[in-house]
């Protein structure tokens, strides 16, 4: 029987439950140096002095590190350089990107609370927070800058020395002529939309362990891009990247906020040089609110123009990110936002203006949506606005524009964030959102509202639809090897962290060798054993990897099938392979067992590597819809009734699938109605725990409906499109249409998330907009 | 810094999984870091520092408790029970194996405090419903799987200790 396709049980499973999985503390190396990092205070400031002494002498410390310790090797760290704009996208957008420069410790100037100022390395890790209690450091305060405004206004003069401003990067994307389209519309109608600012809070902080007493000097860090984080540990210690081994050990949640290189992956390295030890670090709860990358916090003024009919004539948008300290990927989030814009919908044009503000924040950058639910939100929220001003059902406008199967493949008139034309690449999205019409019985909601009405009820339906590009290059590969004992290793470049890749990729192995998943091995997220490789980000596993999986299995089986014809004395056409052995068609009497064909007296070991090139990206698309009542007074919203439906192509696991989006809607709940990152007026985060940032617990979660089209991409052997983002990217519009919809008074609109039950409970007092 | 704070040591002695670990340890060491670090237990994960997540979870005397919340010396002569302790030799323990059949763990660093909370929610409360599933696994915090899934675990689980009368600790 096949697998794929099929919901096979984890095969991650077992060593989970058993408390056997080995994350980044659980590694253990006699002699390790423990971390404790002190960090800024202060949002912005000079550093007058650091006073170290007593920490150096308190017990079980042996050294503390400052910047100037650190001399030239402080930085600055080099940029990567996977992130600016290719050339095929730089020419179209008028862009201006600034390299924001940061140090592994502050340089006699702190940017942001949270940023790293002193290390000190101790014995064990309570000696070390001992010790690090003990650095007084001396800040000169200066003004800080906690908002785009305030950066905007030069507040306490350029954030960076010698800049004549705070702006970060800047682009322009143009389709069309959309001055005409909004000079000949019937209808505009206008908005400005913000999207909070949020984190991934994988519930695994992030770690780094180096130990540079290895014959190979080895790194290992709860990271998604290991391959990354060893290009720039190579580029910054002047190494050649095969002189260093990163590895990601078990990795305990990741949401794109393990994606980037972090200076203290750089400073833990460089400690273990320095030292001569080995270090590690892990982080805090509260170093992860302070100190991890920060996502969202757009604000968009968009402005949609229609026709007497209703039909979308041009979309306007200019949106601003506030970036925090620096912008770690650059165009990466603010350029998906403006590649997602269009989503669903036929937009003849568009003209969308991005700037992006440094102030004294924790940097901003990609969280999972990576800038589409930010896109979504804002677009969502104008149809809704537009319906209501037009009088036309919200869910009839959207039916009027959604993109439809037959104009496929449907080219957006702009370009994808890796250059290439915009080319959305099949699927049905006027027909995935009637079925979700039909899942939700929208119509039954509709009378219910009504009824609820007299009484007093707040019911409300929300809407909303996406795409969302995946599976980016660059090229992954993938070996698939005989091992000596008959069994099947895969070996794959990216890490896990969480979503099953071992039982996804063994389930492609399994069927296209035809062995049993448990002689398969996967492994993975080690540059040691396989040197290429960018990162699991972008929803791009399944697409790349998977796809590089399925082409290495194909070509192992035909060497295992040469293999046998030559023992069985047949040709390998006459040849199958079922259940690990290799037998006769038609003879199934005739067969070897695949340890066999690896027998090392008969040949050299079977192995296949194959490569796989995406190209461009295939898109992915869904809608969501929720229904919600509204508690009239408190502003408490129960979310009565949540569907999917989605489209990730071919599903190599089901279940898998399923678990990926329902996790993802889960954390899109949480920004649209709790999760926000606070920072007062002298840029100390108010919310840096889980009492203050508050994701969804147990109690907060619906149990949504997720149903699946699966059109097959044709842009990968295996007809998949990625799902690793989905779910995020919808709730907070849909959630907002449907709050908008329940509180239903003239001239609310919702025009933020998240929105906690104290910002709805003033809409339905106010009964106007709160703009 | 108070020197003797960090160097009067005391001597404990906690039944760990039906193993008897002894240890003379500082005052101030957390229950999680005595399992982590002198009974070896790596099943016990911290995320967080704040009492809110649950990861750290284990049974002591029978209910859940978060022992990074705990100081080692509180629990000394007590009895610890962790994910290292439930499973029957190869065979897991119905909750292990009903998160294992609904798909109720992704990257799985939450999925020990969630098992024994749910051990926990059982023992008390061996029929529970779905919302009382729900009230009562509140205190852990899951990032991946939304939820669902833990909660068709637990009241699979629920069916399982049902019918066989295993599953209690």
């Amino acid at each position: 029987m096949k697998l794929t396709g099929t919901s096979v049980r984890r095969v991650e499973d077992r060593a989970i439950l058993c408390g056997s999985t080995r994350y980044l503390d659980d590694i253990r190396i006699p002699g390790t140096l423990h971390c404790a990092i002190v960090r800024s205070q202060l949002a912005r400031g000079r550093l007058a002095s650091i006073d170290v002494s007593e920490a150096a002498s308190a017990a079980g410390v042996v050294r503390v590190f400052t910047a100037s310790d650190l001399g030239p090797s402080n930085g600055p760290i080099p940029q990567p350089t996977w992130f600016p704009a290719p050339e095929g996208l730089r020419k179209h957008i008028e862009v201006m990107t600034r390299p924001e420069y940061a140090h592994l410790l502050a340089p006699g100037r702190v940017r942001y609370v949270g940023e790293p100022v002193a290390a000190v390395l101790a014995t064990s890790p309570y000696a070390a927070a001992d010790g690090a209690r003990e650095v007084y450091v001396d800040y000169e305060p200066q003004d800080p800058v906690v908002n785009i405004e305030q950066s905007r206004a030069l507040r306490g003069g350029p954030l960076n020395d010698g800049r004549p401003d705070n702006l970060a990067a800047r682009f322009v994307v143009r389709k069309g002529d959309v001055d005409f389209a909004f000079a000949r519309a019937d209808h505009v109608v206008s908005g400005t939309f913000r999207t909070g600012r949020q984190t991934g809070t994988p519930i695994e902080p992030r770690g780094v362990l180096a130990d540079p007493t290895r014959p190979v000097f080895t790194v290992w860090s709860s990271n998604q891009a290991p391959h990354w984080l060893r290009d720039a540990l190579a580029t910054y210690f002047g190494l050649d990247p095969a002189d260093i081994r990163v590895v990601a050990p078990d990795v305990g949640g990741g949401f794109g906020i393990k994606s980037m290189v972090y200076p203290e992956e750089l400073l833990i390295p460089g400690l273990a040089r320095l030292t001569g030890a080995p270090v590690k670090w892990v982080e805090t709860r509260t170093e992860n609110f302070l100190a991890a990358v920060h996502a969202r916090d757009q604000r968009h003024s968009i402005e949609l123009a229609l026709a007497g009919d209703g039909r979308f004539l041009g979309l306007r948008d200019t949106f601003t990110t506030d970036a925090g300290a620096s912008n770690l990927e650059s165009l990466v989030v603010p350029y998906n936002t403006a590649a997602h814009l269009q989503g669903t919908y036929r937009i003849p044009a568009a003209l969308i203006v991005h700037e992006s503000y440094l102030t004294n924040k924790a940097p901003l950058s990609a969280y999972r949506g990576a800038g589409r639910p930010e896109a979504v939100f804002p677009v969502e929220r104008i149809i809704d606005v537009a319906a209501r001003e037009l009088g036309i059902d919200p869910a009839a406008l959207r039916q009027k524009n959604l993109i439809t199967g037959d104009e496929m493949p449907y080219q957006a008139g702009i370009r994808y964030r890796d250059g290439t034309p915009l080319s959305l690449d099949g699927g049905d999205y006027r027909a995935v959102f009637d079925e979700a019409l039909r899942r939700a019985d929208v119509k039954y909601w509709r009378e219910e509202q009504s009824r609820g009405r007299p009484e007093g009820r707040l019911l409300g339906i929300g809407y909303a639809n996406y795409i969302e590009g995946t599976g980016i290059g660059p090229t992954e590969k993938a070996i698939a090897a005989l091992e000596p004992d008959g069994t099947v290793s895969i070996t794959v470049a990216l890490p896990s962290q969480g979503q099953g890749h071992a039982t996804m990729l063994g389930q492609l192995t399994a069927d296209g060798l035809g062995v049993p998943l448990e002689s398969v091995q996967v492994r993975q997220g080690d540059t040691a054993l396989l040197p290429t490789g960018a990162g699991t980000i972008a929803s791009r596993t399944a697409v790349v990897v998977g796809s590089a999986v399925s082409v290495a299995s194909a070509e192992l089986r035909l060497q295992v099938l040469d293999r046998a014809a030559g023992l069985l004395e047949v040709d390998p056409d006459d040849l199958t392979i079922r259940d690990g052995r290799v037998s006769v068609i038609g003879a199934p009497a005739r067969s070897v067992p695949l340890v066999d064909c690896a027998d090392p007296d008969i040949g050299p070991p079977l192995t296949a590597t194959a490569g796989f090139d995406p190209g461009r990206v295939t898109f992915a698309y869904g809608a969501h819809i929720a229904v919600v009542e509204v508690h009239p007074v408190t502003g408490h919203v129960s979310i009565l009734k949540y569907v999917v439906v989605h489209d990730c192509g071919k599903l190599i696991n089901p279940m898998i699938v399923d678990g990926q989006v329902v996790g993802g809607i889960a954390q899109g709940i949480g920004a649209a109605l709790s999760e926000e990152l606070l920072y007062d007026e002298s840029g100390q985060l108010a919310t840096a725990s889980f009492l203050d940032y508050q994701i969804p617990r147990s109690t907060d979660m619906p149990s949504p409906e997720v149903y699946h089209f699966e059109t097959p991409s044709e842009l990968n052997p295996l007809g998949v499109r990625g799902v690793g983002e989905a779910g995020t990217i919808g709730p907070p519009a849909a959630l907002a249409g449907a709050i908008e919809d329940a509180i239903g008074k003239a001239g609310v609109i919702i025009d933020r998330c998240p929105m906690p039950p104290s910002y709805i409970a003033g809409l339905i007092d106010s009964g106007v907009a709160d703009t | 810094m108070d020197e003797s704070a960090a160097t009067d040591r005391l001597d404990v002695s906690i039944s760990v999984n039906g193993e008897t670990v002894t240890a003379s340890v500082e005052p101030r060491l957390l229950l999680a870091h005595f399992l982590r670090e002198e009974a070896h237990l790596a099943g016990v994960r911290i995320g967080c520092d704040t009492t809110s997540c649950g990861a750290c979870a284990v049974l002591l005397d029978g209910r859940a408790a978060k022992s990074c919340t705990l100081f080692t010396v509180q629990v000394a002569d007590r009895t610890v029970t962790t994910i290292e302790g439930i499973a029957d030799d190869d065979r897991l323990h119905p909750v292990q194996a009903a998160f294992r059949e609904e798909h109720a763990l992704q990257c799985g660093f939450c999925t020990s405090g969630f098992v024994m909370a749910t051990i926990e929610l059982l023992e008390r409360n061996p029929e529970p419903d779905e919302r009382e599933v729900r009230e009562g696994l509140s205190g852990n915090l899951c990032r991946c799987t939304g939820y669902v899934n833990i909660v068709a675990a637990a009241l699979r689980a629920a069916n399982k200790v049902g019918r066989t009368g295993k599953g209690r600790m």
